[in-house]
């Protein structure tokens, strides 16, 4: 019996009718055509990671000096907040509506579908915010020399908060109170893509070679990719079962 | 049953809490009494008989209560991993208290060797607190055992609570080499380690002889505290079973 099933599965893998990255462009595409839905929820995080940026002028000091010493850490910071707050959302409705228990009870590579999961939310959070970072740059006097390294730097540590966040997400999904647990839980584990993401920046700034700095965050982000989708699953599985 | 071969029995063993409970038992005033002995001989050796710095006088010495709480509070942590991952693997409920019990330990752990740091960092760098990459992954270090401990109480079965945090402490695990290869691969103020396996002390034998003893008796310290909280946790998860029972009203 279990030989038929094989040949079986063999000859659908063969005609190409059961993909592997199957599940992945499908999750990827429900994710991104339901936040397109609810389009308001896309605008918050930017909006909020907007106005944390404007916050440190007002609080701390307006000196144009002194707000391009502090641009590169501010918005990183504010980019690292906004992800962590668009976090808690990333399986609350799948799990609240049961869509969570299906997609674990699938034949489907779980790997995969939570790699598409994240991949919409950084293709909504992070990447947008990426985007939006050199108006920051240049609201927070930030030197013309630091936009390039801003960018890059974002564009390869916002995939692994994504990937990071979303542990925590997964971890804590059946709490009721989850959202401040998530950024006990997920915060430490962020500061070494914000310590490598403003020092490339800085060295930027500064005129030396950021290579180095990219070469550690895009080490992070490969670990990240490989490794944090198991991490969700195994942790979506703890979750939904507890 | 095949891979009862390569599997000693007390792996199997360990997996029952009764059994576990009495070899802790067992086990407990060895801990005790070789922790005791251990401390206060590397405390006075220490503090009395070991030369003073040539550089720093007699404000080194902390680093004997400094040293061996942060080579605990990392150990702490990777026990604290490995249990969870045995828990995770072979679904031992044992693995799982051992690991609950790690937490609160290694988190006054790794608050003793940042507080005993900053004491030693003001004479000797002129502040309390200096932002550098030892120092702050330590820190990391101690948030991550906060996160531990909090997910762990904020989850209400015991079960899922026990395997959340186990996939939480092995993510976690990421921050050990980060700590541990700092000074090596940042150029910190923070000096390299006092200790390898495989390289001689830079210190003279009268200085590290006690350090070491220092050590080991922090460990055999760490054995006791835990045990004792693993001795509580089987109690209280097994209240419901007939031997803890006898074991009270007996």
């Amino acid at each position: 019996m279990s030989n038929i099933v094989t040949k079986q599965a063999e000859q659908k893998l063969q005609s190409g009718a059961v993909k592997v990255d199957g599940p992945f462009w499908g999750a990827l595409k429900r994710d991104l055509l339901l936040s397109y839905r609810r389009k308001s929820d896309l605008v918050n995080p930017l909006i909020f990671f907007l106005m944390v940026a404007t916050l440190f002028p007002l609080g701390v000091s307006p000196e144009p000096q002194f707000l391009a010493d502090v641009a590169p850490g501010v918005v990183w910071v504010a980019a690292l907040l906004a992800t962590l707050l668009s976090m808690d959302s990333l399986f609350r409705s799948d799990f609240e509506d049961g869509t969570l228990e299906q997609l674990l009870l699938s034949p489907q590579p779980l790997f995969m579908v939570v790699l598409a999961k994240v991949l919409a939310h950084w293709m909504l959070t992070g990447l947008p915010l990426t985007l939006l970072a050199p108006l920051l740059g240049v609201m927070l006097f930030l030197p013309g020399e630091g936009m390039f390294g801003l960018v890059l730097s974002l564009l390869l540590g916002t995939p692994t908060l994504s990937l990071v966040g979303a542990i925590g997400a997964a971890l804590t999904v059946g709490l009721r109170k989850g959202g401040v647990l998530i950024s006990l839980l997920v915060l430490p584990l962020y500061i070494p893509v914000l310590i490598f993401g403003t020092a490339s920046i800085q060295a930027a700034i500064t005129g030396l070679p950021l290579g180095g700095y990219l070469a550690l965050l895009g080490a992070m982000l490969a670990l990240g990719l490989v490794m944090a989708p198991l991490a969700i699953s195994a942790a979506l599985r703890i979750s939904v079962s507890g | 049953m095949a891979d009862k071969k390569w599997m000693p029995r007390w792996f199997y063993q360990l997996a029952s809490p009764r059994w576990c409970y009495d070899i802790t038992g067992k086990l407990l005033p060895i801990f005790a009494v070789a922790a005791v002995l251990l401390l206060v001989t590397g405390t006075v050796w220490a503090l009395m008989f070991a030369p003073a710095d040539y550089q720093q006088g007699n404000s080194f010495r902390i680093i004997y209560i400094h040293v061996p709480s942060a080579i605990l509070a990392q150990s702490c942590y990777m026990m604290m991993a490995v249990a969870g991952a045995i828990g995770l693997i072979w679904k031992m409920k044992v693995a799982d208290m051992v690991a609950k019990s790690c937490a609160p330990i290694g988190a006054t752990i790794a608050i003793l060797a940042l507080a005993t740091g900053a004491i030693w960092g003001k004479p000797t760098w002129g502040s309390w607190w200096v932002w550098d990459a030892r120092l702050t992954s330590m820190l990391i270090l101690l948030f991550l055992y906060f996160g531990v401990m909090a997910l762990n109480s904020a989850i209400e079965s015991e079960q899922t609570a026990a395997q959340a945090t186990a996939v939480l402490a092995l993510v976690g695990l990421v921050n050990i080499p980060i700590i541990k290869y700092s000074v090596d691969w940042w150029n910190t103020l923070h000096q390299p380690a006092t200790f390898t396996l495989t390289e001689k002390p830079a210190m003279p034998p009268e200085m590290w002889i006690p350090l070491l003893v220092m050590v080991i008796g922090f460990y055999c310290f760490f054995a006791v505290a835990m045990m004792l909280r693993l001795r509580n946790e089987i109690v209280r998860r097994e209240r419901r079973s007939s031997w803890v029972r006898e074991l009270i009203s007996g």
